[in-house]
């Protein structure tokens, strides 16, 4: 075989092999394209077949959560009139007022009482649950009714007046023991006391005055004076 | 002559091949991706719980609101 038949084989013979290598490398390629394209298939089915039933059950949850937000307007509107409402959302959310009530467009144009800054959270809640307080209705546009650094005092004006002014008039509250400076009868009747109890050292209880024909001394006193006077 | 055609034909399958092994890293983060979040909506049934609980609680609230609106008077 001449040289040149030689060369020719061989060169032929590298070619096709460079052929079937590119061709046999592009198909394993393939093949694994093939194959990730199964898993991804795979796992997109699963993605539909989860999802389908999210779209049912998302809608029925905003339903229901749609019914608890009209409940929860018509009741605090109903309640606590539109401008109390607004101020009270507005107390606890800040800037809500805005937005107004979903069921209620009128709201946004509602101007909200400063009832935060007038009153904390709690004490707003019990006034107006439970006194049907004006609370901020004095005024909404004048300055805060106290000081916000210590709410707490303006708060006692909410309670009976019993202890807001005057608390050195209540009794103090008792030490108990046998040791104690003040010994207490036991009492047959719970929150009755016998007599009024008496520090140890002190004076006894002040003595019965004494009395005429069953009127007190002191007071037929008085009426005898008042009686030369109208002379 | 059908040396240089078969240089040509080498020269493009060359490219096939470098287009068909650039395509799998993609195809694997594709197939990656796809089995994560088939996997992340495992969590999905658990939506039907949150459902009968946001109607649970709607009908408790719905109870409450019932009451105060009785309890107290109206503004």
């Amino acid at each position: 075989m001449p040289a040149a038949g030689v060369v020719m084989i061989i060169a032929v013979l590298l070619i096709v092999l460079a052929v079937v290598y590119y061709l046999v490398s592009t198909i394993v390629a393939l093949q694994r394209i093939t194959k990730n394209l199964d898993d991804a298939i795979t796992g997109v089915v699963g993605i539909i077949e989860k999802s389908a039933p999210v779209d049912d059950v998302v809608t029925s949850i905003n339903t229901n959560l749609d019914a608890g937000v009209s409940l929860l307007e018509g009741l605090l509107v109903k309640k606590a009139g539109m401008e109390d409402a607004v101020g009270l959302v507005d107390g606890l959310y800040p800037g809500a007022a805005g937005d107004g009530f979903r069921d209620f467009p009128e709201s946004k144009e509602t101007k909200a009482p400063r009832i935060s800054e007038v009153y904390t959270k709690g004490t707003l809640t019990l006034a107006r649950l439970g006194r049907e307080a004006p609370i901020a209705a004095a005024s909404p546009n004048g300055p805060a009714l106290r000081n916000p650094t210590y709410g707490s005092l303006a708060a006692r004006g909410l309670y009976p007046e019993v202890r807001q002014t005057r608390p050195e008039a209540m009794p103090r509250s008792p030490v108990i023991g046998t040791d104690s400076p003040v010994q207490y009868e036991p009492s047959e009747s719970p929150g009755v006391r016998k007599r009024m109890p008496v520090a140890a050292g002190v004076a006894g209880p002040p003595e019965p005055e004494a009395t005429e024909g069953g009127v007190v001394k002191s007071g037929l006193a008085f009426l005898r004076r008042l009686k030369n006077d109208d002379r | 002559m059908t040396l240089e055609w078969i240089g040509v034909v080498v020269y493009l399958l060359h490219g096939v091949l470098n287009a068909a092994n650039s395509i799998v890293p993609s195809a694997q983060k594709i197939a990656m991706a796809a089995t994560a979040g088939s996997r992340d909506l495992d969590a999905t049934a658990l939506l039907l719980t949150t459902q009968d609980q946001v109607k649970t609680t709607i009908e408790v609230a719905a109870d409450y609101g019932g009451s105060l609106d009785v309890i107290l008077d109206d503004a």
